[in-house]
C-alpha cells in the first residue's frame, strides 16, 4: 500500500502514530488528573502531525488551536478550580469489573484491528483531489462545503451548541436556597 | 458555486424553524423574568408552538421529496414520526405545567430545551444523511442529558444526568466510529446512497463495513435501551424528573427506533440474514431481562423503567424480520407505547408529593377508593402495557407477533408471548395495589389533582382505546409511512 518511495512520510507517521497510542494508554492509566491532561495534549499535538501527513492542513491547525490550545487549558483550569490534582486518588484493586472491562477492550482492539487490516481502498474519488485542494487552498475547500453543501447541518450543530450553553449554565447555577 | 441552497426549500421546513423560534423567545424570557406566572406563560408559549408545528407538520402528509442538499428530507415516515413527537411534547409540556412548578424546576429554559430536543428527534429522524443523523441524535441527547438533571437538590437526579452523560457520550462515539467504517468502506454517506451501492456490489462484504455495522447497533442499541446497554434506564428514569422520564421513555426510544428503522430498512436489507440473528439474541434478552427484573421492583417508575426495557424487545422482534411492509408494525406499536407511557407516568406524577421523587409501591395503596378516576385511568395504562384487548397496547402486540409468524420466526414470537404473560403479573401487582390494599401511613394524604393531569390523562386513554377499537386508521397511515422503503 505504502511504497518505499514514501519513505519519509511513512516514517512521520510511524512516529506519530505510535507517540499518539503510546501518549492515550499514559494519559489513561495515569493517577494523577494534571499528568493525564498533559499526556492528552501529547497526543492531540501527534494527531495533528498526522493530518498534516494526509494533506489535511487545516483540520490539523484547528485540532491544535482548539483541542490542544482551548479546551485543554479550561480541562487544566478545572482540574485546578475543584482541586482534583489532590483527590480522586482511586485505589489499585484488581476487581471484578476491571477485569470484564479489560477483555472486552481487547476484543474490541482485535476486532477494530481486523477491519484496518482488511481495509481495501474503494477506488472512489471524491471532488477534492490533491491537485484542486493545492490550486484553492484547503481552507477554502472546507469553507466552502461546510457553508455550502452542509450548511443545513452547519445551522443544527449551531443549536446543539446553543443547547450546551444552555444546559451547562442552568446546571451550575446556585439553587435559590444556596444563595441566601 | 455548486451548493447553493434556494430558499423555497425552507418552506419544508417550517416545523422546525417554529420550534426552534418559540425555544429561542423561551430562553429569552427566561433570562427577563423569573417566577410562577412566568413558568405559567412560558409552558403555554411552548404547547402553542408545537400546535403549530403540528399543524405545518400534518400538513405535509404525503410530500416526498429531498431538501437542502439530500441532507433533509421530507416524506411520510418522517412526517409520522414528527406528529408524534409533537404530540408527545404537547402532552408533558401540559403535565409539566403543573408539575415544573410543584418542583420548582420550571421557568423559560425547562420548556425551551424540550422543544429543542423534540427538535434534534425531528432532524434525526426525517434524514437518510449520516451527518444530519448523528447532529439530530446529539441535539436531542444533550437536551436530555441536561433536563434529567434538573433536580439539583436530588442527589438521584444528577446521578441519573451524569450516568446517562458518560455512558451516552461514550454510546455516541460507537455510533460516530460505525458510521465513518462504514464511510472509510464505500465512500458513501448517504443511506440511500448506500442502497443503491450495494444493489451493484452484489455480494459485499468488506470485514471494516460489518465492524462498523456492528458499532452502529451498539450506539442505536444503546438509545433504545435494549439489553445489555440497557444498564442506564433504571437509574436514569428513576433519577429524573418524572416529567422528563416521560419525554425521555416515549421521545427518545421512538426517535431511536425512528432513525434505527430508516437506517438498516433503507440500505442494509441485503445484510439482514447477518444482523437478523445478532438482533434475535438481543431481543430475546431485552424482553425476558426486562421482563424478569421488573418483577422484584417495588418502585413504580422503576418497574415501569423495566417495562420500557421490555416493550423495545417486543419492537425488535419485529424488527428482525426485515419485512419493510409489516414495519408499520413498529410505527404502530411506538405510538400506543407513547400514550400508554405518557399516561402511566402523569399518574405517577398524580401520586407522587412535592419534593419526592420515589414512587413506592405502598404509596399507590388503597388509590380506588381514594381517587377512583385516578385509579381507573392508570388501570387502563396498565392494561394496555400488559397488552389486554380491546386496547392499543393489545393491537400492538398481536401486529408485532404476527409479523414475527409471517416471516417464520416463531420461536421468537413464542417467546415474546411468554414474556407478555409474564409481564402482566406485575403490572397487575400495581392494580391489586390500587383497588385491594388498604391505604398506608402518610401515603394516605391527598394526591396533587390538576385539570392538566387529568385532561393529559383523558388524551391517553381515548387514544388508547380508539387505537385499540378502530385500529385502522392508525395502521393504513403507519403503512403509508413504511412505503417509502417499497
Amino acid at each position: 500500500m505504502i511504497g518505499i518511495g514514501l519513505g519519509f512520510k511513512w516514517f512521520i507517521f510511524v512516529v506519530m502514530a505510535l507517540t499518539a497510542v503510546g501518549a492515550s494508554i499514559i494519559m489513561v492509566t495515569r493517577k494523577n488528573p494534571i499528568h493525564s491532561a498533559l499526556w492528552l495534549i501529547v497526543t492531540f499535538f501527534s494527531i495533528a502531525v498526522l493530518y498534516v501527513t494526509l494533506n489535511a492542513t487545516f483540520i490539523a491547525v484547528a485540532q491544535v488551536m482548539v483541542y490542544a490550545g482551548a479546551v485543554m487549558m479550561l480541562v487544566i483550569f478545572v482540574i485546578m478550580l475543584i482541586h482534583l490534582e489532590w483527590g480522586a486518588r482511586l485505589g489499585h484493586k484488581k476487581s471484578f469489573p476491571k477485569l470484564i472491562g479489560s477483555i472486552i477492550t481487547i476484543i474490541l482492539f482485535l476486532q477494530i484491528l481486523a477491519g484496518v487490516y482488511t481495509y481495501s481502498n474503494t477506488g472512489q474519488h471524491g471532488i477534492y483531489t490533491a491537485q484542486k485542494l493545492a490550486e484553492i487552498g484547503n481552507t477554502r475547500a472546507v469553507g466552502t462545503v461546510l457553508y455550502g453543501k452542509y450548511a443545513f447541518a452547519f445551522e443544527i450543530a449551531s443549536i446543539l451548541l446553543l443547547v450546551g450553553i444552555v444546559g451547562a449554565v442552568l446546571l451550575a447555577r446556585k439553587r435559590k436556597e444556596q444563595e441566601r | 458555486m455548486d451548493a447553493l441552497i434556494p430558499a423555497s426549500e425552507f418552506r419544508w421546513i417550517v416545523p422546525e424553524m417554529i420550534l426552534t423560534g418559540f425555544g429561542l423567545v423561551l430562553l429569552i424570557m427566561g433570562c427577563l423574568t423569573r417566577g410562577p406566572v412566568a413558568s405559567k406563560i412560558s409552558g403555554v408559549l411552548c404547547i402553542a408552538g408545537s400546535l403549530f408545528a403540528l399543524i405545518f407538520t400534518v400538513k405535509m402528509w404525503g410530500m416526498n421529496l429531498d431538501i437542502f442538499n439530500q441532507l433533509y428530507t421530507i416524506d411520510n415516515f418522517g412526517t409520522f414520526f414528527k406528529s408524534l413527537f409533537l404530540a408527545i411534547l404537547i402532552l408533558v409540556a401540559l403535565v409539566s405545567l403543573r408539575y415544573a412548578d410543584r418542583e420548582e424546576i420550571g421557568g423559560g429554559e425547562y420548556y425551551a430545551l424540550l422543544m429543542f430536543g423534540v427538535l434534534g428527534m425531528m432532524v434525526m429522524t426525517s434524514s437518510h444523511h449520516f451527518v444530519t443523523i448523528f447532529i439530530g441524535l446529539e441535539v436531542m441527547s444533550l437536551a436530555i442529558y441536561v433536563l434529567c438533571g434538573l433536580l439539583r437538590s436530588e442527589l438521584a437526579s444528577v446521578e441519573a444526568a451524569l450516568k446517562y452523560f458518560l455512558l451516552g457520550a461514550f454510546a455516541t462515539g460507537f455510533l460516530l466510529y460505525g458510521m465513518s467504517m462504514i464511510y472509510g468502506s464505500t465512500g458513501l454517506i448517504d443511506v440511500v446512497d448506500l442502497k443503491k451501492y450495494f444493489l451493484m456490489k452484489q455480494p459485499f462484504s468488506a470485514t471494516m463495513f460489518i465492524i462498523g455495522l456492528g458499532f452502529l447497533l451498539v450506539g442505536f442499541g444503546f438509545k433504545i435501551a435494549s439489553v445489555p446497554f440497557h444498564m442506564w434506564t433504571p437509574d436514569v428514569y428513576q433519577g429524573a424528573p418524572t416529567s422528563i422520564t416521560a419525554y425521555m421513555a416515549t421521545g427518545v426510544k421512538a426517535a431511536a427506533f425512528g432513525a434505527l428503522i430508516r437506517v438498516f430498512f433503507t440500505a442494509f436489507i441485503p445484510f439482514q440474514f447477518g444482523w437478523s440473528e445478532i438482533i434475535w439474541v438481543l431481543a430475546v434478552l431485552t424482553m425476558t431481562v426486562g421482563n424478569i427484573t421488573a418483577l422484584v421492583q417495588r418502585d413504580v417508575k422503576r418497574i415501569l423503567a423495566y417495562s420500557s426495557i421490555a416493550h423495545a424487545g417486543y419492537i425488535l422482534v419485529a424488527f428482525i424480520t426485515g419485512d419493510r411492509g409489516e414495519a408499520s408494525s413498529m410505527l404502530y406499536y411506538l405510538m400506543a407505547y407513547s400514550f400508554m407511557n405518557i399516561g402511566a407516568f402523569t399518574a405517577v406524577i398524580v401520586v407522587q408529593r412535592k419534593g419526592d421523587n420515589t414512587s413506592d409501591l405502598d404509596s399507590f395503596a388503597g388509590l380506588g377508593a381514594r381517587h377512583p378516576f385516578i385509579a381507573l385511568c392508570m388501570s387502563v395504562f396498565l392494561l394496555s402495557l400488559a397488552g389486554v384487548p380491546p386496547l392499543a397496547g393489545f393491537m400492538g402486540k398481536f401486529y408485532v407477533f404476527s409479523t414475527a409468524v409471517k416471516a417464520q420466526y416463531y420461536w421468537l414470537a413464542i417467546i415474546g408471548f411468554l414474556n407478555s404473560v409474564v409481564a402482566a403479573y406485575y403490572y397487575l401487582r400495581v392494580m391489586m395495589y390500587m383497588y385491594f390494599r388498604e391505604p398506608i401511613g402518610e401515603a394516605a394524604g391527598a394526591v396533587d389533582r390538576a385539570p392538566q393531569y387529568g385532561l393529559v390523562m383523558l388524551i391517553c386513554m381515548w387514544a388508547l382505546l380508539h387505537m385499540g377499537i378502530f385500529p385502522r386508521t392508525f395502521i393504513v397511515m403507519a403503512q403509508k409511512a413504511v412505503g417509502i422503503f417499497g
